[in-house]
């Protein structure tokens, strides 16, 4: 049986075949199209796809391949999907509906059939390395969530157990490349969005520093902390798939214009004189046990390769939730202001203004969004901002510090990625606290804005469990060199849910 | 004799302008901030998908804005922040407002702590008026009420480079409240930071006023005037409100701090907002835009180029050259015209003269093409031109009259004066001789005119000097032709 003849395999088996002649994008496409086709609807992965303009795309990109345009572009020929908090380009420039434009979402209903004038950085980006883009993925509604049961558009099901939840905020990107309908789907990270997914899927879900890859283009969350990043099912692909999205971009001011090194070169396979610490605030009470012996023992791995493991102490990590659930919603709630009913998307149609807004926001809003809005706008009032954004700013600064100080005397981190492995869709829907503490793991890397990933570690219950890598602020070819020594030797880098072996 | 017990109260004005900047292109977005040359201004085609507020877009600071801000400052003699210079969010909701939030400044405002000298000559002498801020922010979409329940929107001044400049409550009159504001527009207008034109809106103006018993320390209650279009809208809605307060406080009755706009028509101002119906914006730190910080080379190099402002060069052209404070102020209102003026006085022409040339007849034939925007820096004859001409007027070589002729000519042209006046045989005759000649030929013409001229009747004298100047066809020295018949007929 050849990996690459099934939608299950990695980019660089699929680049080596498509080079070799063995398989065509049109095939690699089908494939993709023909698993959506048979589990998509039921795991509710893609909120739109294309199948008619990703065929013509392989078609593009087979005559590409013909040409020899293969050396200059990593992804050519390699079908993915973008979450829809990315805005695709469906309108041209006189404003009509570009055929085969993709709506966009951001898995909320007021954003219901938009379609944006322009196209994101990221689209572009994998546009000019030659990928080919099956459609949007199902996510919660502006990415605030963490099992993708705040869509507006249904909850998403894990392939592996499909009564549970593939994570969130990205859940339709991780459970579609963990299901075989992509090659590598592209996720957002405000707090864990793409780590805590890759985590609960068994995919390979990468972080990078904030400023590393542009956010022109995404839905805004929070500003200060949102990142892109892929899932993959490798960490090499995922060396691919950054180097091809990191880079400084004039359009958004917080990327920062610093090189972009060759993260597939990185990957030596050796760790061998790396210190790693080990934060012991990272295993978390109430964390489960079948993760924290997998994340122990993918410690002893490393370990055992060569790596210096050190203990060390984070002691604000338990401030970091708090911290994060002002900083995030104070941002979204001005981020979200936009959605007003006057420009585009839905609109109620009042005859009064402020009926209007708050017949449209209403209406418009989900729960969660609306819960977020609500604390953000209290966090920011005239009476509260010392108290709240200021002080959490201040925290911000002390976990910034923190992590600078271990990362001085270490080159990387390792720590769960979540703390339980997928739970039952429904599970922890009416506790927004518990569903919170899905993220207290990695939403302290965002709110200190460095890179991290999360790499399959084994199972627990059947289920798969994310081992996480924490590095330095643009250091993610280190976390990667680590990710990738680590999946070498442990043998996880198979692990494919029961929809694969199909 | 009944003795005032009528409280005196002292005056406490503030003012808060917006200007646009000049700058060809919007605050965060590459959209021109006007129509091109020609084109006329349609509603909603000055706009992209960052001045819309589409999702997913993001803001770039325009950077010479921020120059133009710091020039201002400098102008000012404010502080200019090098540290960390932050923009802020400022949330509300209003359908001009695309994002539901403005970014401006708060916190660190990129100039302050600045002030402005202040002729103000219905006072006689000078205020110094401190400058709080100076700021920079985008201006927001403009909302026209199209009647029947409706309102329209028009995005082209959707995020378009806006200055806020705020100053202390040192202001005690409208009167000064008035020249503060046409001193301001003045100096935004020398340095080229802004078109600072009331009418077209490119500079917005509004007061708060407060009244308080003289000696006492304490502000009363403020009220903040809006819908100004004009200095002398702000100097009468000031003055309405100065009397308004004296005559609530005088009878004791409690004034409300709120927003009131000026009613033109009907000469007083109207509630528009109290302060219970205030926003609370929730300004925080703008995360799409990280901190800026001039470098101090780029805050000096803006140093170097501000001018010689209005005020210091009104004085210098009083003091330095006497000219006289009406000339002065002519040629200051007009940055251009200053210059050229400045550049005669550099050729050699006495300051007088030179302003008498430049604030008349040069100014005469500007104000001519006023409508086709023409300044004094884009006449075809150059300062140095019009020096030559003064120059041959004192020399005696072409009579003032002509010079005028001549002028009119080289304006447009921009030919040396020199050349007209020979070419069109302009110049002037100073050889006594012929004038000489020419006079006793006019006394033999008229013998019964210079016997009554001499037996008294000295009105005579003015016949015979136009005798003189119509056998000469005016180009007589005039000066030289009084002389010398005054010498014959007193002989
Ligand atoms: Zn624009």
């Amino acid at each position: 049986m050849s990996v690459e003849l099934t939608p299950d395999g990695t980019i660089a088996d699929a680049v080596a075949a498509l080079r070799a002649g063995d398989t065509s994008a049109r095939e690699l496409t089908d494939a993709c199209l023909a698993r959506i086709e048979r589990d998509g609807a039921r795991l509710n992965t893609f909120l739109a796809v294309d199948p008619d303009a990703a065929r013509q795309a392989a078609d593009e990109a087979d005559a590409a391949l013909a040409r020899g345009e293969g050396a200059d572009r990593p992804l050519l020929g390699i079908p993915y999907a973008l979450k829809d908090i990315f805005v695709t380009r469906a309108l041209d420039f006189d404003g009509r509906p570009l055929p085969g434009g993709f709506p966009t979402t951001a898995g909320s209903r007021i954003l219901e059939g938009y379609r944006s004038p322009f196209p994101s950085s990221a689209e572009e980006r994998l546009a000019d390395a030659g990928a080919i883009l099956l459609g949007k993925t199902n996510c919660d509604e502006f990415a605030m969530g963490s099992s993708n049961e705040n869509s507006a558009y249904g909850p998403v099901r894990n392939p592996w157990d499909e009564s549970t939840v593939p994570g969130g905020s990205s859940g339709g990107s991780s459970a579609a490349v963990a299901g075989g309908q992509a090659y590598f789907a592209l996720g957002t990270d405000t707090g864990g969005s793409i780590r805590q997914p890759a985590s609960l899927t068994g995919t390979v879900g990468l972080k990078p520093t904030y400023g590393r890859v542009s956010r022109w283009g995404m839905i805004a969350f929070a500003s200060s902390l949102d990142q892109c990043g892929p899932f993959t099912r490798s960490v090499r692909d995922s060396a691919v798939v950054l180097g091809a999205l990191a880079g400084h971009d004039p359009r958004d001011s917080t990327s920062v214009d610093t090189p972009v090194p060759d993260y597939v070169a990185g990957l030596t396979g050796d760790v061998r004189g790396l210190r790693l610490g080990v934060p012991r605030e990272y295993f978390v009470p109430g964390m489960e046990p079948g993760v924290e012996a997998a994340v122990r023992a993918a410690i002893d791995v490393l370990r055992a390769e060569g790596a210096e493991i050190v203990d060390v102490s984070l002691p604000s990590t338990d401030r970091g939730l708090a911290t994060y659930y002002i900083i995030a919603p104070a941002e979204a709630s001005a981020n979200l202001a936009r959605f007003d009913g006057v420009r585009y998307g839905l609109s109620a149609g009042a005859d009064e203004l402020w009926e209007n807004y708050t017949r449209t926001r209403g209406a418009g809003f989900g729960p969660e969004v609306k819960r977020r809005i609500m604390l953000g706008t209290y966090a920011l009032s005239a009476g509260y901002y010392d108290a709240y954004y200021v002080k959490a700013q201040q925290v911000r600064t002390l976990i910034k510090d923190e992590f600078d100080e271990v990362l001085s005397s270490v080159d990387a981190i390792l720590a769960p990625t979540s703390p339980t492995v997928a739970f039952k869709i429904g599970a922890k829907v009416d506790d927004p606290l518990a569903m919170y503490l899905n993220d207290a793991c990695t939403l302290p890397v965002n709110i200190a804005g460095l890179p991290g990933i999360s790499v399959p570690c084994g199972l627990s219950d059947g289920l798969p469990v994310g081992l996480q890598v924490i590095g330095r602020a643009f250091d993610e070819g280190t976390i990667l060199r680590i990710a990738d020594a680590y999946e070498r030797v442990a043998g996880f880098g198979d692990l494919r849910p029961a929809t694969a072996r199909a | 004799m009944a003795i005032s017990t009528r409280t005196q109260f002292e005056t406490i004005i503030g003012i808060e302008v917006h200007a646009q900047l000049r700058t060809s292109s919007k605050m965060f977005c590459p959209c021109p901030t006007a129509p091109a040359e020609g084109q006329a201004d349609e509603p909603n085609t000055r706009v992209c998908p960052v001045c819309m507020g589409m999702p997913g877009t993001l803001p770039v600071i325009n950077r010479r804005a921020v120059e133009l801000v710091m020039l201002t400052g400098l102008a000012l003699n404010c502080r200019v922040e090098i540290d960390a210079v932050r923009f802020e969010r400022k949330n509300y909701f209003y359908p001009d407002l695309p994002k539901g939030y403005q970014i401006s400044q708060y916190a660190l405002p990129l100039t302050s702590n600045g002030r402005l000298v202040v002729p103000v000559p219905a006072e006689g002498g000078e205020v110094t008026v401190g400058i709080t801020r100076a700021h920079l922010e985008e201006d927001t979409a403009r909302m026209q009420h199209a009647g029947r329940g409706y309102s329209v929107v028009d995005f082209n001044r959707a995020g378009v480079p806006l200055m806020e400049i705020v100053t202390e409550p040192d202001i005690r009159s409208p009167a000064q409240a008035r020249a503060y504001g046409e001193t301001l527009r003045e100096l935004l207008r020398a340095i080229g930071a802004s078109n600072a034109d009331m009418e077209a809106g490119s500079m917005r103006i509004e007061g708060n006023v407060s009244l308080r018993p003289v000696g006492s320390t304490t502000f009363g209650t403020k009220v903040e005037v809006k819908n100004l279009n004009s200095f002398r809208s702000l100097e009468r809605a000031l003055e309405y409100e100065v009397a308004r307060h004296a005559e609530a406080l005088e009878r004791g009755e409690p004034l409300v701090q709120e927003t009131r706009g000026w009613d033109e028509e009907n000469g007083r101002t109207i509630v528009q907002r109290s302060k219970e119906e205030a926003n609370d914006y929730r300004y925080f730190p703008e995360p799409d835009l990280p901190p800026l910080r001039p470098s101090e080379a780029w805050v000096a190099e803006l140093r170097a180029q501000v001018p010689e402002l209005p005020a210091q060069r009104r004085l210098r052209y009083v003091n330095e050259l006497g000219l006289s404070e009406y000339d002065a102020g002519v040629l200051t209102a007009d940055a251009a015209l200053a210059a050229y003026f400045d550049a005669v006085v550099e050729a050699g022409i006495a300051p007088k003269p030179a302003a008498n040339w430049v604030t008349g007849e040069f100014s005469r034939l500007l104000n001519q093409r006023a409508a086709d925007g023409l300044r004094a820096d884009a006449v075809a004859l150059g300062p140095g031109g019009l020096a030559r001409l003064i120059g041959e007027i004192d020399a005696g070589r072409v009579s003032g009259t002509n010079a005028k002729t001549v002028l009119a000519t080289a304006f447009e042209t921009g030919e040396d004066p020199v050349a007209i006046v020979e070419r069109e045989g302009l110049g002037q005759v100073s050889d006594g001789d012929a004038i000489g000649a020419e006079i006793e030929a006019v006394l033999a013409e008229f013998p019964s005119q210079v016997a009554d001229y001499r037996s008294g009747k000295q009105q005579l004298f003015g016949f015979l000097v136009g005798q003189v100047m119509k056998r000469m066809a005016g180009r007589a020295d005039a000066r030289l032709v009084n002389q010398e018949l005054r010498r014959r007929l007193d002989a």
